[in-house]
């Protein structure tokens, strides 16, 4: 053994309980423990969803389960408050987005996989990699905490508009319950940045020998590209949530300008709300990216496994991601068509939005293509893989809707959105993520998890999603505004409209019911397996990359011995004149072989 | 706290149940020696079947949903630009609908397939750069036909109205609409926020109001009377203090303190406006009305201008597919030329109760639900003129009531007064741009 990879092994030193389950600096910790933190976070925004989803289909009646969970404050004798409505769909937003698919999907899987993926004995920096966890998990404390404020959490909506979010007076959410989400984020955004530069640093200079940035598998490649876009756009988002403090608390005017609240004449004057729009989205849209792309990864990765088959297009995939990464940055102007914000600028918005529909498009055939005359095998992780492509085009097909700004006119802020964006990101990302689970839990746990538990899950959350989120489409086209508590003003106006809204409403929140519960299988496999399941082997799916090199067991250095070499792509299934159906990373051309 | 608890000693119960149940099926399949990743077929095969099965009732689903709901869940457009958009909408539909069965009818269909089984092995095709060019150029060109058809649409609904389009104001505000016609002259008399209010003259007892804070030289007067009321007032209660015949805590009182304070400032900024517009631009304001319903006339193109008092709102008309937020602080705008009367409307969706509605579609606050106004679609100007001359609409300003001739307008003088007067005149030309272009805005199509 080399003196060099010898002091290599200087990470092998003995863990106690604390270094090793607490404030762990190891990799496959840190992305346990924002994984169990993301699954927590979820429980509660499924829960604050099903709770307006109540509302929404039974609205005024008095249920006992909102007040089992809100109790006398929020649901005086069972029926929801119409601020707390507005709290829950702010929260159930902002949790998901940031929370659970930004931080629990990247900070689960970047911090898993990138070093067990490239080669690395860990992350660039184990100790900033800590600190980004405990930030993470402080900010989810605060924006917990601030559901049982006295005068409820934030409830301008997750996008926080001012100056509805800028005056306690405007909307009693905006006072501490806003102050305290400006500092969630605050802390949550410092988070994500340790975790992106990290992830950044870490595939640039920490990849093995051999393993050229053309030999690196999907998902790091995704995960790289999308901690290229935090670094990028969380400072912006920071900016835009500093200046709002100050506007607060300072008597500042960024973002108001001649506004008169309470009948108080105030003489903040000069800002303007539009300018806070364009820095949220100028975050806002990278962020979608953020959320969808890690998931897309993951998902590259465990069809090519499971379909026994190379991805097709592997450098067009690359450039797709590089494209789709390029173009979130000039496309938020789609969330302010009718901002006020110069028509012509609109224009050109559409241009660029209808741009990334290409890249899009391809990532999609790709995928199909992998498929064709594939062998495939039907793993939970494969089934989710497939629920994920699903709900990328059918979430992906009515964006080219609503990125035409003279439809926009017409469905925007309504239930057309909602779905919109719930198919194509959360669904989206949300198989992607159950997806990593079940492929990557016996790299995380040395355990494996229940197969056909798997299977039940994913059927019963693929047709309650589709049954959510598809009606939801007619509910929105047929004019329902998001963020109403009721739709009773359409009662004295059209009476057939008002129907339909109420009869889809009802289906839409007992899909929803349906699939929250169904959410328990999960927890439950997951808990389950964590402690129960059965022991994994080294290699379960008979995969190509290098975690899968990696002994069972949790071991500080992932590899006992030195780091191996990389000799070929990660795609290499059944390819021909092979013996088996794949050949790992580490194994050397043989005489005359083509790499791909 | 007997409910939670029993919930809760359920869900402890039923968890221990379902893990002894686990328990048993993990030692059978140990006895069996199969592992969780292995691949049994018949399991393989029923997945597969149910991504045939899903695709089925996914496809059958979508087309049940269409014919019943379809773009039939709004009526028909009733707004000269909500029939292009109907009809791009439409157009693109097809576009989408055709793509959405293509990809995932593919995606389920090779899902289905090509299941696993043991005897066959997969084809080698990492890439084929034919078939990439092919869904790469084929998605631009199709994104080439909607970017256009779509711009078309946009810069017709967005362009500037015609010259005989009629001009009212949209003002919103927590949580209701105010309209404001502009009258025979179709123009808006200025606005300032700073004018908002009412005031009423101790003396004669004539009170007069301003809910949308429209400029003339009375209503500035008015203004400053009733400023100069809510400061009196302060003062005395400030004065009560120093007095010691009310006893205020410091927190309180510094309070009132700023505000005389904010209230003097803003008296000094309305000062500003005196004399700043001539008599002919200040008359625009005197023929406008107010009315707490939207009455329009079939055929006849309206603009709207935009205001908010508050936060941001968004006006939505959803049956002239036509929206756009209302945003503080500065005018936005609006074009609807309807085609059909509310009496027309109700026959096409055979309901005698049908009405126009505008409603807020960004939230506002907490009632934002309920923040709606009912539209009427007449067919003439008579109708027109008849709804104008009833119960509902009143005048914007009322200019009658002059404001008296004793209203303290001299400035304040400040403790600092040297300071002021150093910086002042900067601070004068600033002012006066600032409400100059506040005022184009308002004129701006």
């Amino acid at each position: 053994m080399s003196a060099a990879a010898h002091t290599d092994h200087g990470h092998h030193h003995k863990e106690s309980f604390i270094t090793k389950y607490i404030f762990s600096q190891d990799h496959k910790m840190i992305g346990k423990q924002f994984l169990i933190t993301a699954i927590f976070m979820a429980v509660v925004a499924v829960i604050l969803s099903v709770l307006f989803r109540i509302q929404l289909a039974w609205p005024g009646e008095s249920n006992s389960v909102l007040s089992f969970f809100l109790g006398d404050t929020w649901a005086p004798e069972g029926i929801l408050d119409r601020g707390m409505y507005l709290g829950l769909v702010t929260i159930h937003g902002t949790i998901m987005v940031f929370f659970v698919l930004t931080g629990g999907l990247s900070g689960t899987f970047s911090n898993l996989l990138i070093p067990l993926q490239c080669g690395a004995r860990d992350m660039a920096s184990g100790m900033l990699n800590m600190i980004s966890y405990w930030l993470f998990l402080l900010s989810s404390i605060l924006m917990l905490y601030s559901l049982f404020l006295e005068t409820g959490p934030a409830s301008a909506g997750w996008t926080v508009y001012p100056p509805l979010s800028v005056y306690e007076e405007a909307i009693p959410g905006s006072g501490a319950g806003m102050t305290m989400w400006l500092l969630s984020m605050t802390i949550f955004v410092a988070s994500s940045l340790l975790g992106s530069l990290n992830y950044i640093v870490t595939v640039l200079n920490l990849r093995t020998k051999g393993m050229k940035m053309t030999r690196l598998p999907l998902t790091i490649w995704a995960f790289f590209v999308t901690a290229v876009l935090g670094v990028l756009s969380f400072p912006v988002l920071v900016s835009a949530v500093v200046l709002m403090l100050m506007d607060r608390t300072l008597g500042t005017s960024f973002y108001v300008n001649d506004t008169i609240i309470a009948g108080e004449v105030l003489e903040q004057s000069g800002g303007s709300p539009v300018l806070f729009e364009h820095l949220f989205w100028f975050l806002g849209h990278p962020e979608v990216y953020i959320v969808l792309l890690p998931a897309l990864g993951l998902t590259s990765e465990i069809v090519s496994t499971n379909a026994r088959k190379p991805i097709f297009g592997y450098r067009a995939m690359i450039g797709s991601i590089l494209a789709i990464g390029f173009l979130s940055f000039i496309v938020w102007g789609h969330h302010m068509f009718i901002s006020g914000m110069n028509p012509f600028l609109g224009g050109v918005f559409v241009f660029t939005t209808l741009l990334i529909a290409i890249p899009s498009a391809i990532k999609v055939f790709n995928y199909i293509t992998t498929l064709w005359r594939g062998n495939i095998k039907y793993t939970p992780a494969m089934l989710f893989s497939i629920g994920l492509v699903s709900s990328f085009i059918t979430g992906g097909v009515t964006g080219i809707i609503l990125a035409d700004s003279a439809l926009d006119i017409a469905v925007h802020d309504t239930y057309f959105v909602v779905a919109h964006f719930h198919v194509v990101m959360g669904l989206s990302a949300i198989f992607g993520m159950f997806a990593g689970v079940y492929h990557w839990f016996p790299k995380m746990y040395g355990k494996m998890m229940n197969a056909k538990l798997g299977m039940v899950h994913f059927w019963l959350t693929l047709v309650s999603a589709y049954g959510v989120f598809f009606p939801m489409h007619f509910v929105g086209i047929g004019g329902a505004p998001r963020r109403y508590y009721d739709y009773s003003v359409y009662e004295g106006f059209d009476s057939n409209q008002f129907d339909m809204i109420m009869d889809l409403n009802v289906v839409i929140s007992i899909f929803a019911i349906i699939g929250a519960l169904a959410q328990a299988i999960f927890l439950f496999n997951f808990f389950y397996s964590t402690f129960k399941g059965q022991k994994a082997v080294q290699n379960p799916w008979k995969g190509n990359s290098l975690e899968w090199t990696t002994p069972v067991e949790h071991m500080h250095g992932n590899w006992p011995g030195e780091i191996p070499e990389v000799h070929r792509w990660p795609y290499d299934y059944s390819k021909p004149g092979a013996a088996e159906d794949y050949i790992p990373q580490t194994v050397p051309l043989a005489e005359g072989e083509e790499e791909h | 706290m007997g409910m939670k608890f029993v919930v809760l000693v359920v869900i402890v119960l039923a968890v221990i149940a379902i893990a002894q149940i686990m328990r048993v099926y993990e030692l059978s399949s140990k006895i069996r020696g199969s592992r969780e990743e292995d691949i049994d077929l018949r399991v393989n095969n029923i997945n597969a079947s149910l991504m045939m099965v899903f695709l089925i009732i996914f496809f059958g689903s979508f087309l049940w949903m269409w014919s019943t709901y379809g773009n039939g869940m709004l009526p028909e457009p009733a707004s000269e630009v909500g029939v292009e958009i109907h009809w791009l909408f439409n157009v693109n539909w097809v576009i989408v609908i055709a793509i959405f069965f293509l990809t995932n009818g593919l995606l389920f269909v090779f899902a289905w397939k090509y299941s696993y089984h043991p005897d066959r092995k997969a084809h080698w095709f990492p890439h084929d750069n034919k078939l990439e060019m092919i869904w790469t150029v084929v998605p631009a060109a199709v994104l080439a036909v909607i970017i256009i058809l779509g711009l078309m649409t946009w810069n017709q609904a967005t362009g500037p109205a015609s010259d005989d389009a009629v001009v009212v104001e949209l003002y919103a505000k927590q949580f209701d609409w105010t309209v404001r016609y502009s009258g025979d002259d179709n123009k808006l008399g200025y606005a300032d926020y700073k004018l908002v209010g009412s005031a009423e003259d101790k003396n004669s007892g004539d009170s007069y109001a301003n809910p949308l804070g429209l400029v003339t030289d009375n209503s500035v007067r008015w203004r400053v009377l009733g400023l100069n009321n809510e400061i009196s007032a302060l003062d005395a209660n400030i004065r009560k203090e120093a007095n010691d015949s009310v006893a205020y805590s410091q927190a309180n009182l510094n309070k009132m303190i700023a505000k005389v304070e904010k209230l003097e400032r803003i008296r000094e900024r309305v000062l500003d406006m005196t004399g700043m517009f001539g008599d002919s631009i200040n008359s625009f304001a005197e023929d406008d009305f107010l009315t707490r319903e939207l009455c329009m006339i079939v055929d006849q193109e309206y603009f709207f201008v935009l205001r908010s008092r508050d936060v941001l709102h968004s006006a939505y008309f959803p049956h002239f597919r036509a929206q756009m937020n209302c945003v503080p602080g500065q005018r936005t705008s609006l074009k609807i030329k309807p085609i059909f009367t509310t009496a027309e409307m109700r026959k096409k969706v055979d309901n005698p109760d049908f009405n126009y509605v505008l409603m807020c579609n960004k939230i506002c606050g907490v009632s934002h639900s309920n923040m709606k106004m009912a539209v009427t679609v007449v067919e003439t100007q008579e109708e027109f003129d008849s709804w104008k001359n009833g119960p509902l609409a009143t005048n914007a300003i009322n200019d009658s009531i002059v404001a008296p001739a004793n209203i303290d307008t001299e400035r304040m003088e400040w403790p600092e007064a040297a300071h002021h007067d150093e910086h002042g005149d900067d601070h004068h030309d600033d002012d006066e741009n600032h409400e100059g272009e506040d005022h184009d805005d308002s004129h701006g199509h």
